[in-house]
């Protein structure tokens, strides 16, 4: 399981940090790594484009899971050079920038788009298979997420658009009730194609979402 | 009687229904003049709903504008742009206001249309949208709550005969007929075969098929309809009987051939009716019927 970034325009950056002078960088040593959004080679390239734009760095660090608790110690051990920046560029994921800001009183600006979680089909193919939508009906679509992989999330059969296999939004995307279809078949479970589900029950998991467990 | 047009698909008669785009704008006029012009001709004309995610004036308006002019409209609603709230309140306004009939869609995907940053809505799906409508028939909303004043509608729904593969789609026909749609209004058809072993299974069910006529208004029309559409296959030899027709008289052909199908579906009585998609040339929609010999 992988969070999928991308990095914002470097322009969308400089936009946020306009009136900002010194900047300290952060990035992650797990997801941002591996998508090459905010690993140490992201982070360094970060470090000269800012420097040529005109700003200071007041330093860099990566933090090897940026969204554990563990990212209080390196905060820690940083302090000095985070204190002598305006703010805080953080290259994790939106994960990692939330726990960065539990321990920094400066403003933490995020440096990339958290698209989705995904899983790694082959190696940099990334695909999201679930929206941790709190209902989960895998058991009834033989294991294919309708919520996902379906472009409307709809879960009581394939919307008029289908086409050939394919999705009316993208001829190169997979219809995901096709998909259900053929592997149910293979399943020998055709039946539940015509199962009846009632609408989504969106009060399951009331936003925010919190759990003590 | 919940409608003139439900009388109609009661009747055992051939029926024709057609329908209008409303205008991106407030300017009517056109509008107004198509249904001027189709009104008395058909059963019941159905009014898109943002068709291909394209915003335009409402589909309820469009349904009122019929009302007024004395025509029968179905409502086209999709669940493209409404949550559960506002799909149940506008079916209580419509009944209100004289409207009796709803097709029930799911609607097209935001990113076909011209406002791809939207975000879709989707809460529910046409079998839960015909479900609806029947539970808000029975006096109650989805919130479990009573009703002061109920409603009352004829509801359809549509299938795609031609859809590949077929089997998630008739499961999916299946599960509206049960959901309580009383008549369905095809994807557009062309091949009469096909469309009649559709009408066989079809025919199991309790429930009234009007199969869908789009007209063809040239040979590049139909090639990029039969390539781009989805389930909807053109056969090769309308093509060529349109690119053979000689300059300014392609559009006659495309009539030509509409009427050809409708009097052909219903000498032999394949579906129950006819529902006449002329896109973009709704003023043609009685010279099809003339060519079918309605
Ligand atoms: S149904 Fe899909 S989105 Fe919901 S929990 Fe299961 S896999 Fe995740
Ligand atoms: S074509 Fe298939 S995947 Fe795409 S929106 Fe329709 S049902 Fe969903």
């Amino acid at each position: 399981m992988k969070s999928i970034t991308k990095q914002k325009p470097f322009e969308e950056i400089m936009g946020q940090l306009a009136d900002i002078g010194r900047v300290y960088i952060i990035g992650c040593g797990t997801c941002t790594t591996m998508t090459g959004t905010g690993g140490i080679d992201q982070v360094l390239e970060m470090k000269d484009r800012l420097q040529e734009a005109g700003k200071r760095v007041s330093g860099w660090t990566v933090i090897p899971i940026a969204c554990d608790e563990m990212t209080e110690v390196s905060i820690k051990e940083n302090k000095r050079a985070i204190e002598d920046a305006n703010c805080v560029l953080a290259m994790p994921c939106a994960l990692g920038v939330h726990r960065i800001s539990l321990y920094i009183d400066r403003p933490v600006i995020p440096a990339q788009d958290t698209l989705f979680i995904a899983v790694e089909d082959a190696p940099g193919y990334f695909r999201e298979v679930c929206a941790q939508c709190g209902q989960c009906i895998l058991g009834e679509t033989a294991g294919i997420c309708p919520i996902t992989a379906c472009h409307k999330g709809l879960v009581n059969g394939p919307c008029g658009g289908t086409n050939n296999g394919k999705c009316e939004v993208d001829q190169e995307q997979d219809c995901a009730w096709t998909l259900i279809y053929e592997r149910l078949e293979k399943q020998g479970r055709l039946d539940l194609l015509r199962k009846y589900h009632p609408p989504r029950n969106y009060q399951v998991t009331p936003r925010p979402r919190m759990i003590k467990i | 009687m919940v409608s003139s047009f439900k009388d109609a698909l009661n009747s055992g008669r051939f029926v024709i229904t057609s329908e209008i785009a409303p205008p991106k704008g407030t300017n009517l006029e056109q509008m107004h003049h198509h249904i001027e012009l189709i009104r008395d001709k058909v059963d019941a004309l159905n009014v898109t709903d943002h068709q291909s995610s394209v915003m335009r004036f409402p589909s309820i308006g469009g349904c009122l504008a019929i009302k007024e002019q004395g025509g029968e409209p179905i409502l086209q609603m999709t669940c493209r742009d409404r949550n559960r709230l506002a799909l149940q309140a506008e079916l209580l306004l419509a009944y209100t206001r004289g409207i009796r009939n709803v097709l029930c869609l799911t609607g097209d995907a935001v990113p076909v249309g011209d406002h791809k940053e939207a975000k879709g809505v989707f809460d529910l799906d046409s079998s839960q949208l015909l479900r609806t409508v029947r539970l808000l028939e029975s006096g109650k909303d989805m919130g479990g709550s009573d009703l002061d004043g109920a409603v009352e509608f004829c509801a359809g729904a549509i299938v795609t005969p031609e859809a590949q593969p077929i089997e998630p789609q008739l499961a999916k026909f299946e599960k509206k007929v049960e959901a309580g749609a009383e008549f369905f209004q095809t994807q557009a058809i062309y091949d009469l075969d096909s469309f009649s072993r559709f009408m066989e299974y079809a025919r199991q069910f309790p429930v009234k098929v009007l199969g869908g006529i789009v007209l063809l208004s040239s040979a590049r029309m139909a090639k990029y309809m039969t390539e781009n559409v989805p389930g909807i296959f053109v056969p090769q030899n309308l093509i060529d009987e349109l690119s053979v027709a000689p300059r300014g008289e392609v559009l006659a052909k495309g009539i030509e051939i509409a009427g050809r199908m409708i009097s052909a579906l219903k000498k032999d009585s394949i579906c129950d009716g006819v529902h006449i998609m002329a896109i973009g040339r709704e003023e043609v929609v009685p010279d099809i019927l003339a060519a079918a010999g309605i």
